[in-house]
């Protein structure tokens, strides 16, 4: 009975300001996306709203940008080394902080509680704060005959060690949440610990793991500071970020190039968030909320 | 589980070898170097302290820390928890959802073009690309200078950018406490007579405070370290200084290590307060287990 017109009049207001709000948040990806499929002569004349006279007026597009920053702009070579950074730069800290984890949650052994309590607290340290003193040893390392500084490994064990404090906390509390008897029963059959981990934990712990490894992903790869510090400003192997970064440098007004090499950057982390959303919360909420 | 003394070491070894290396010593090391000159080798006191407590730029810089921590914490959480609240109500709830969430998605280089683009100024007369030029114009006014119009403009245009893109963190997480809430309560509330906006305040909101206290230190956490936003898009000019760049500053554009531990080290005194409401919070979910 109430939802009669009274119902649709009072709510008019919730629907206008949600939808209001939607647009807003909406509004400058739009943009940039609208502005990426247009050539550069009309993009510094007119703004990108105008192509909404007439939508479908599709001499006004054109794919040129995208082929110019992939190919002649170093985006292809930078996305691929985007993957080489990230994949590995996901998968070796999910590995050990999973270990960690499962030692933290099922082994008993001294100081487990106020080690734990160390490794989640390292998650209030200032990135910016760790690089000297670790550049400083990158460097003596290198004069040994150690090149680390400037390579692919160097930053995948950077991710690792600063994406362990928040992996470890998300992965032990779920995997301290596996019922007990798995564990007891598993000890009876005489089953290791490795085959424990692998066998029980692993299996059982998949969306605490797929969760975890969306926020690493997104990490890593959205990341500019460490790839700042570890990688140099090296051409041949920065990430999308630091060559999109150099390009508002170079080319702060060429909004065409820009607009699609940020588009580049942010297609992969788009299908990711979209294919993968429901883990993607779920993690937030096992940061965050769990009781 | 019995096992052998040194096993659980051997899982949890490697995590621990690397927070060492890269977190630990790290630290430890700073906190030294606060206390030494520009290259680390002889020791000044506490000289690094008082540069940060007395420079100008400096003091712009703490003036503009406070100004995000309040705003961009204040903004994030209440619209989080607005459209926790609001979006229960309606039917296309995941496509909003998802809309307000994208930026998280994103890094903040791509957040940072996307928004340059929107505050582009072009001097009056010109054609305006930017959309809020363009707006501004559009109802009859000057073209503004966002990014340079200070202090107030510019900076609440760079903590927009930082709430356009945790808004949705806020709203996830308020939202999922939201709907733990039994709808027993508001109907019982809703028959004895209570309006929308008594529901809210006697019981929806006396409920997700523990929810919004954390969501609220972790913005907090976040903001004192905020970096890239300010990095990306005027690299502190025009009174945008923030404690973190300018710690940056100093490490690499003026090579002086000593101030640049210090700002690091008081970027981390900041933060402890907040560490210890998390620990606590820990203490008692172990308590509860």
């Amino acid at each position: 009975m109430k939802r009669g017109a009274m119902g649709f009049l009072t709510r008019t207001p919730l629907h206008f300001v949600l939808i209001g709000l939607a647009l807003i948040w909406m509004l400058p990806t739009f943009g940039l996306f609208i502005t990426s499929f247009r050539s550069p002569e009309v993009v510094g004349e007119t703004g990108w709203w105008t192509v909404l006279l007439h939508p479908f007026n599709f001499t006004q597009y054109t794919l040129e940008n995208y082929r110019s920053v992939i190919f002649e702009g170093g985006m292809g070579r930078a996305f691929l080394n985007s993957l080489f950074i990230t994949i590995p730069g996901t998968l070796i800290p999910i590995l050990l902080a999973g270990f960690a984890a499962y030692a933290f949650a099922w082994m008993n052994f001294r100081g487990r509680n106020l080690m734990f309590m160390i490794v989640v607290g390292l998650m209030v340290v200032p990135l910016q704060m760790t690089f000297i003193p670790i550049l400083t040893v990158l460097n003596d390392l290198s004069k040994v005959g150690i090149k680390l500084g400037g390579t692919f490994p160097a930053i995948w064990l950077a991710h690792t060690g600063y994406g362990m404090p928040l992996m470890v906390y998300l992965l032990h509390g779920f995997i301290a949440g596996l019922p007990k008897d798995l564990f007891d029963s598993a000890a009876i059959d005489g089953a290791s610990s490795l085959k424990t981990f692998f066998r029980i934990v692993v299996p059982l712990s998949v969306p605490a793991i797929a969760s975890v490894a969306i926020f690493q992903f997104l990490w890593v790869w959205n990341d500019l500071l460490v790839a700042l510090i570890y990688l140099g400003s090296t051409p041949n192997v920065g990430p999308v970020t630091l060559k999109v970064a150099n390009l508002v440098g170079s080319r702060g007004q060429d909004w065409e190039i820009l607009t699609a090499a940020a588009f580049v950057s942010m297609a992969l982390p788009l299908v990711v968030f979209f294919s993968l959303q429901r883990y993607f919360v779920r993690g937030i909420l096992a940061g965050s909320v769990k009781g | 589980m019995r096992t052998r003394r040194w096993v659980p070491w051997l899982y949890a070894g490697p995590a621990i070898l690397l927070l060492i290396f890269f977190l630990v010593f790290p630290s430890v090391e700073t906190a030294r170097l606060s206390f030494m000159d520009r290259g680390g080798d002889s020791y000044v006191g506490f000289q690094n302290y008082i540069y940060a407590f007395t420079n100008s730029t400096m003091l712009t810089a703490f003036r503009n820390n406070a100004i995000w921590v309040v705003v961009f914490t204040v903004f994030t959480v209440s619209l989080g928890l607005l459209f926790a609240v609001l979006l229960d109500r309606v039917r296309y709830e995941k496509i909003i959802k998802s809309i307000v969430f994208i930026p998280m998605a994103i890094s903040m280089v791509g957040a940072g073009t996307i928004w340059k683009f929107v505050y582009a100024y072009r001097p009056a007369g010109a054609s305006q690309i930017g959309l809020l030029n363009a707006i501004v114009v559009g109802l009859g006014g000057q073209p503004i200078g966002w990014l340079i119009e200070r202090p107030w403009v510019n900076n609440f245009c760079l903590i927009a950018v930082g709430i356009w893109m945790w808004t949705g963190f806020c709203m996830v997480v308020l939202s999922a406490a939201y709907k733990n809430i039994p709808r027993q309560l508001m109907e019982a509330a809703r028959i004895d007579g209570a309006n929308e906006w008594q529901i809210f305040r006697r019981v929806i909101l006396p409920l997700l405070k523990p929810t919004i206290a954390v969501v609220t230190t972790t913005m907090i956490v976040f903001v004192l370290k905020i970096f890239d936003i300010v990095y990306v898009m005027t690299n502190g000019n025009f009174s945008t200084e923030v404690l973190a760049n300018r710690m940056y500053k100093e490490q690499y554009a003026f090579a002086n290590y000593g101030r640049a531990s210090a700002i690091a080290v008081i970027i981390l005194l900041l933060i402890i307060p907040m560490m210890v409401v998390n620990i606590r919070r820990f203490k008692q979910q172990e308590a509860i287990r």
